[in-house]
């Protein structure tokens, strides 16, 4: 059964910005010949709502104890940041949130993941459902070797959009939200492989927006960008986290400490700490996080 | 593309400037409260010295966390390291008020000595340093902030002279020793806070320029503050 994309969308809410990545303003344009809105579920204010939530969540690559008993709560609108050294787990877990790790034989899981209502790892769970939901971007940009317009097309395609000047809007707001569509606005028809490394990695945001996503997954997803287009995610990844939530797996502290509300530290498997980014850089708990962040280790 | 965190920094200088203001108008208040000897202005003065003091912990917290969370380099790292020292010198502006305000009260219970010309004198000049160096402040001026730094000597020159006069009251009446001595009292907390602005303008040499003049570290080889007469002072022993 395919998702049906709601045709009645509410406007989108401006999304805040001190300023403008970009030359142009955000033009928020109405959807073409709505008929009677529906409400949207889950966008109401309100008391923050655990978005994310892991309890004992424990993963086995086969013999090899991966993540020990992980107990997570991860706030709507909020921006996650993962720390910790190479093989603390932290893209394991990032990946068990969409049930990526389901592409790797021999993996097991315990204990339980929910992302909103959804218990990620029940049998019932329609995992391309999951995926819309929860959508991912990669550490190397992978857009599909085809326009820029189809590569954000796409998947509100495979969800069975077929209307023309439906899918152009939604690319169109969804590059905008990407903050590319000044960018490529005037070619959306060629290549996205012709897009410089920051500007695909903005595609593969765009693209991932452009289903309507709850939940963003990041995996080190500024880590193959130069320093300029690095400081361009960092800034989106705040410009968003107003709609979306988000996860970053990131080894650079210093950006996770830009850029996040809350911080997790892993180590060996284990959650070490989580808490507000601001008190885990300044005065964390536990030792192991001081030792780590001031370079003691890792 | 601006950044987030520029938004951060200006939070943090439009929060400075706040305080200053608040530290100005302290000591604008406490030599009023002096003047019309008015003691219910004076513990308005207290009161206000603690929003100031609040100030400066939110102030502090702030500049740990920007270095935390933002790793600012360059200017951005002087401005930072620079607003902790300003916060600290603007809260102690504060209780010098508190100080000239205790003074105020005191004096307010019992006969004038004298009329007060060279304490509200200093207080203008005083007020007036403070005012210029959260101006050089604002716009990073540092050679504006260099010549506030000598206005000092005028108003270390009317605290000797007043020093000088009220000694002269008290060998003449000793019973008017406790007034002339709140008196010297008050002129030393202003002579103070007028060292407090040029503290602060030297911070403002250092955000600008990457250069510390603090402790006349700009002084010419004979030990003389450059461009400034310095007049003998061996009966001051050195003191400023």
């Amino acid at each position: 059964m395919t998702l049906e994309v709601p045709r009645t969308m509410p406007p989108k809410p401006e999304i805040p910005r001190p300023a403008q990545i970009g030359s142009l303003a955000p033009p928020v344009v109405p959807p073409p010949a709505a008929p009677a809105a529906a409400p949207a579920a889950g966008i109401e204010a309100g008391p923050a709502k655990v978005a994310v939530e892991t309890r004992e969540f424990s993963l086995y690559y086969g013999a090899r104890h991966a993540l020990k008993s992980v107990n997570l709560d991860l706030p709507e609108g909020t921006v996650t940041a993962i720390i910790g050294p190479s093989g603390c787990g932290k893209s394991t877990l990032l990946r068990s949130f969409n049930r990526m790790n389901d592409l790797i034989p021999g993996v097991r899981v315990e204990g339980r993941v929910r992302i909103s209502d959804l218990d990620v790892f029940s049998p019932s769970t329609d995992v391309v459902e999951l995926r819309r939901r929860v959508g991912m971007v990669f550490q190397r940009p992978n857009p599909f070797p085809k326009s820029i317009f189809e590569n954000v097309a796409f998947g509100l395609r495979m969800l069975g959009l077929r209307d023309a000047a439906e899918l152009e809007w939604r690319v169109e707001q969804s590059l905008l939200q990407a903050a590319l569509w000044s960018e490529v606005r005037d070619r959306l028809g060629t290549s996205a492989l012709s897009l410089s490394g920051g500007q695909q990695q903005r595609l593969c945001i765009a693209r991932c927006l452009a289903v309507e996503p709850e939940v963003v997954l990041m995996d080190e997803p500024a880590s193959a960008l130069d320093p300029t287009a690095t400081a361009r995610i960092e800034e989106l990844v705040l410009q968003l986290k107003s709609r979306y939530t988000l996860i970053v797996v990131t080894h650079n502290m210093q950006q996770a400490a830009r850029i996040s509300d809350r911080t997790a530290f892993m180590l060996e498997g284990a959650l070490v700490e989580v808490d507000e980014t601001r008190k885990l850089f300044t005065s964390p708990s536990q030792r192991l996080t001081e030792d780590y962040i001031t370079g003691r280790f890792g | 593309m601006e950044r987030h965190f520029v938004q951060e920094f200006e939070a943090l200088k439009t929060q400075l400037l706040q305080m200053g203001g608040r530290a100005e108008s302290i000591i604008g208040k406490a030599i009023e409260a002096l003047k019309r000897r008015d003691p219910a202005l004076a513990k308005i003065v207290i009161e206000d010295d603690r929003a100031i003091d609040r100030l400066e912990i939110e102030i502090e917290e702030r500049c740990v966390e920007l270095l935390a969370l933002q790793q600012p380099l360059a200017s951005d790292l002087r401005f930072i390291t620079a607003s902790m020292k300003i916060s600290n010198d603007l809260e102690r502006v504060g209780d010098h008020g508190v100080n000239i305000a205790g003074s105020a009260i005191k004096l307010s219970a019992e006969p004038e000595l004298k009329p007060l010309v060279d304490i509200p004198r200093m207080a203008t000049l005083a007020a007036g340093m403070l005012r210029e160096a959260l101006d050089t402040f604002v716009r990073r001026d540092a050679d504006r902030a260099r010549q506030l730094v000598k206005r000092d000597d005028e108003v270390d020159a009317l605290n000797r002279q007043l020093f000088r006069e009220l000694i002269s009251y008290m060998i003449e009446d000793p019973r008017s020793i406790t007034r002339a001595m709140e008196l010297v009292l008050v002129a030393r907390n202003l002579e103070r806070v007028a060292d407090l602005a040029t503290n602060i303008a030297e911070e403002v040499v250092f955000i600008a320029e990457a250069r510390i003049i603090k402790h006349h570290a700009e002084q010419g080889a004979e030990g003389q503050r450059l461009g400034v007469p310095t007049p003998a002072r061996e009966d001051d022993f050195g003191r400023t």
